[in-house]
């Protein structure tokens, strides 16, 4: 091949990619961005005024959700990490040739749309169904207890939903350490705990920062755990973004709020990854 | 190496497994409900009858063709053009390919929610309305970096020596490239695809942002459950279910190495 | 001593860089971003104080429209008896057929769904729709988002209709729409969970029944229950009561009473028992009882209901309007109305047709005769003048900006 050619190549072989996500990824952040600043409502139109103070009122008004948000995440993260932690750890050091087979059915359930998911948790847990019910009718539980529309069952369904995207990375980065290295450590007089808490830990950390990234974002900004399971208490910011778009149809005000969340969770997502070293964290999420 | 508690840990893993499955299972049990009214909630008896009646709601099954056509050209599309990306990214050291990386790792790690969002911000600034095509354009973007990761990752691995002889040969590029490097990265081009069309037919928040009055199968669920959600759900849940998992066994067992004769 | 070297400061300031090839580029592009933003606008498709549409605006739309011989027809659940009878009857006749979905949950969201596709002059998939009198019915004729009516082709609506909505005040003269029905907003109740009966507004705020009621999540709903809770009257309100209600509203709140806030699903959360009183439109909780065999209970509180009107509308993109202006015809014919509030049980806007119900009793016999002669007595399906009294309609606002400020006073209460 030509030494131009040769040149041209990769950026031939990524125009038409880049171009699409050019086009639909990183301009419609520009109007997003756009929208936000324009006052006007929607029958008579919006016009661009550079008008900052949607984004105080939008955030004055829904701080609450914005944190709340933001925690519940964060308890979902914490949760998943402990959870997961030990599925990784038995596949990766116990699994061995059906490794593949438990991953497999860790991911089964995915075959399954996450929607329909979330719903027929919905009819597990529903006041009077199959779970409560009977407990209700044994006089285990008050009449009027309930599950559902509580922060608990809407964590439950972030744990629910997020819980291989917690496993994968952990497993991944198990996986990847050198048997001889603990045999070192046990040489070395460790004991089961101690190999553990200084080797085999810190060999993992990369993958559970990984998997921090991958259901922390997603977590805080979900919208469907907290309509099917929560209530009006358990408002996440998703469901008032979701619901300015596509309810009052405020687009600045729910443009505003969708700027700010992506802002404060990519500050915090380059914060982390400055924190790690973002080799590390950039080639265990690209896996 | 084991450390300690295999035994415990081993429990702990297939209750988690369990726990996993649960709805699946009780979406596939109530797909045999036998229930008169709108409700399928408790439990009637056990019947066949709604497998055979599973495409008797019209505008269900217009929403399951609709979402299986959206996913099928998702996968081509974001498959070409994501095998693009992911091979030049492997193959090429180059500049710009940060940026490109930057961009990538946006898409993936991006809330599907302001991706939809502000899809919907680019499209009523544009005045071009919604339906199937601005759903299908949605996917394609997200899914484009899935395709390009898994093909870049196979692409690093790639053995040079077998194209180094088709040059030796007298080959030219695009011979090579056609004749012996797509063929051995044609796996890793079609689990991207895979992955592309399970994300399309999946998804639900960005479709709900692009769709307008148009329907896919999960903004037909997400509709329906204010009414009470028919076993037609239940069965077409079921055969996707089960469409996929044959779909997954049989590529594993595929690309299990052949023993050597 | 004199140095033969320049000032070192004069040195420094010509070497300098200043605007370098980096920074142009960088400039050119922040201010082609800033532009970028600038260009983008969301062009509306009307105003919000139009002039009246017209004089030739119906002949304009209805000149080279043909009948395909179908409508997709998007209305909310609970509006028809699920076998269809009336639409089977309307194809028999006609040879029409109607797609009939129940696509409306709610008034927000229908017109945010619709507004992108009608702006950009796209098909919504539907020809015929109902929507409420209120904010949005607004927002789609001040878009021009709806079909100006031929009243040429609605004989029956002509001949038959209660001659009182001709006369609205959201749609005087019927340009755009004719009503499906009206519909009371009241509580509902399981007597079952709830052990006194139930009478006032203020009910709804005992804390006997924390966490187990119901309020709707539609903001113009919610409102009026303040505002009458508070003995205010919503039509002379101003945005002083409206913050007062918003207050009463978020005490109901922080008390913990309210389970959630629902549109059309608050009958499935009754049934579920996820709630045990709740705000409830009138025919809802009849249809419930006869379809599920349940003994909900409505009532109309003292301190005053809601009254509202459902209204056949055709968008402007509709690729079948012929087809649907002869559905909506067809829904006046005396009999059609009155099999039809037989069964969903909302009030009738065809009067004739309450001599048709009884008549239609006196063929039955035993309880089914009783039932049905409860419906053509029935207040909720013809309610006389006196009934009236206590009903009030949704805020209606001047000026956008007061649309604005009424939304930004009760929404943060159903989001936050």
């Amino acid at each position: 091949m030509s030494r131009s050619r040769r040149v041209l190549a990769p950026y031939l072989l990524i125009l038409p990619g880049g171009l699409w996500l050019l086009l639909f990824f990183v301009i419609p952040m520009v109007t997003m961005l756009s929208l936000s600043l324009q006052q006007g409502d929607v029958v008579s139109g919006y016009v661009f005024t550079g008008h900052w103070q949607t984004y105080v009122d939008a955030i004055g008004n829904y701080r609450t959700q914005l944190v709340r948000s933001l925690i519940y995440g964060a308890i979902t993260t914490i949760i998943l990490i402990v959870l997961a932690f030990p599925v990784a750890y038995w596949i990766a050091f116990y699994g061995g040739r059906r490794k593949p087979t438990y991953l497999f059915l860790l991911l089964l359930p995915f075959f399954v749309s996450f929607v329909l998911r979330t719903i027929s948790w919905r009819y597990i847990l529903t006041d009077e169904g199959m779970l409560l019910g009977p407990l209700k009718d044994a006089g285990l539980l008050a009449d009027n207890f309930n599950i559902l529309g509580t922060p608990v069952a809407v964590i439950f369904g972030l744990v629910y939903n997020f819980l291989p995207f917690m496993v994968l990375p952990i497993y991944v980065a198990l996986e990847r350490i050198d048997p001889r290295v603990v045999e070192a450590a046990r040489d070395l007089y460790a004991d089961p705990p101690t190999a553990f808490r200084k080797v085999i830990f810190p060999l993992a950390l990369p993958g559970v920062f990984a998997g921090v990234l991958m259901t922390f974002v997603p977590a805080s900004s979900d919208y469907v755990n907290s309509a099917v399971l929560g209530s009006s208490s358990t408002t996440m910011i998703g469901q008032v973004i979701q619901s300015q778009y596509l309810t009052s149809s405020n687009y600045p005000t729910a443009s505003a709020l969708s700027f700010t969340l992506m802002a404060v969770l990519l500050v915090g997502v380059f914060a982390y990854a400055r924190a790690l070293g973002t080799e590390d964290v950039m080639k265990v999420a690209a896996r | 190496m084991r450390l300690t508690g295999g035994r415990a840990l081993h429990i702990y893993t297939w209750a988690i497994i369990a726990w996993l499955t649960l709805p699946v299972l009780v979406m596939i049990v109530f797909g045999f409900n036998d229930t008169p009214g709108r409700y399928n909630q408790t439990w009637e008896g056990f019947t066949f009858k709604w497998y055979g009646r599973v495409f008797a709601l019209d505008e269900l099954t217009k929403a399951l063709v609709i979402s299986l056509l959206v996913a099928v050209v998702t996968a081509f599309v974001a498959g070409a053009l994501g095998t693009g990306i992911g091979f030049a990214l492997g193959r090429y050291r180059f500049r710009g390919s940060g940026t490109v990386n930057l961009i990538m790792f946006a898409t993936m790690s991006s809330p599907e929610l302001v991706m939809g969002a502000s899809l919907l911000t680019l499209f009523v600034s544009l005045g071009v309305g919604l339906g199937a095509v601005t759903i299908t354009i949605a996917h394609i973007m997200f899914s484009i970096s899935f395709v390009a990761v898994v093909v870049r990752a196979r692409v690093l691995t790639l053995d040079r020596s077998v194209e180094e002889a088709a040059a030796d040969l007298g080959a030219n590029a695009w011979t090579t490239f056609w004749r012996i490097t797509f063929p051995i990265i044609l796996p890793a081009v079609m689990s991207g695809m895979l992955l592309a069309f399970a994300l399309s037919i999946d998804d639900f928040v960005v479709s709900n942002f692009t769709a307008g009055t148009t329907t896919t199968f999960p903004l037909w669920i997400w509709g329906a459950t204010r009414v009470g959600l028919p076993p037609q759900v239940n069965v077409m849940g079921t055969l996707i279910f089960m469409g996929g998992v044959l779909i997954a066994v049989a590529t594993s067992v595929r690309s299990r190495p052949r023993k050597r004769s | 001593m004199q140095s033969n070297l320049p000032d070192p400061s004069l040195i420094r300031g010509l070497t300098q860089r200043r605007l370098g090839r980096r920074d142009a580029l960088r400039m050119s592009g922040l201010s082609a971003f800033a532009m970028a933003l600038a260009a983008c606008g969301v062009k509306g498709t009307g105003s919000t104080a139009p002039s009246a549409p017209a004089p030739d605006a119906v002949a304009k739309y209805w000149a080279g429209k043909t009948s395909n011989g179908k409508v997709d027809f998007a209305n909310w659940p609970l509006y028809m008896d699920p076998k269809q009878p009336e639409l089977k009857k309307f194809t028999a006749a006609t040879g029409v057929k109607v797609n009939y979905q129940e696509v409306i949950q709610e008034m927000g969201p229908w017109f945010a769904k619709v507004q992108p596709q009608l702006a950009a002059g796209q098909s919504i998939g539907y020809d015929l729709m109902v929507i409420t009198n209120g904010i949005q019915f607004k927002q789609f004729v001040d878009s021009g988002f709806l079909a100006p009516l031929d009243h040429s082709k609605l004989p029956n609506y002509v001949a038959n209709a209660d001659k009182s909505y001709a006369d609205t005040a959201y749609d005087k003269g019927n340009v755009y729409s004719v009503p499906w029905t009206s519909g009371i907003t009241g509580i509902a109740y399981d007597p079952k969970k709830v052990t006194r009966p139930i009478t006032k507004l203020a009910d709804l705020w005992d804390p006997a029944f924390k966490g187990k009621v119901g309020m709707y999540s539609d903001t113009q709903e919610l409102a009026n229950f303040g505002l009458m809770a508070l003995g205010i009257d919503p039509a002379k309100s101003t945005a002083e009561d409206w913050k007062k209600a918003a207050t009463k509203l978020k005490e109901q709140k922080s008390a913990g009473m309210v389970r959630n806030y629902y549109d059309q699903s608050y009958v499935d959360a009754l049934g579920k028992g996820e709630v045990w009183i709740t705000q409830a439109w009138s025919g809802d909780i009849f249809q419930k009882n006869v379809s599920d065999g349940t003994d909900f209970k409505f009532v109309i509180p003292e301190e005053g209901g809601t009254i509202w009107t459902d209204n056949f509308a055709i968008p402007i993109t509709a690729q079948n309007p012929l087809d649907a202006i002869k559905l909506m015809d067809f829904f006046y014919e005396v009999a059609n109305a009155a099999t039809l509030a037989e069964y969903i049980n909302y009030v009738c806007p065809v009067p004739a047709a309450q001599e048709q119900i009884k008549q239609d009793a006196a063929k039955l016999t035993g309880d089914d005769k009783t039932a049905m002669e409860a419906v053509a007595d029935s207040p909720l399906v013809f309610p006389a003048q006196s009934d009236y009294a206590k009903l009030h309609y949704y805020v209606d606002f001047k000026t956008v900006a007061e649309q604005q400020e009424f939304q930004s006073i009760f929404e943060p209460i159903v989001l936050a």
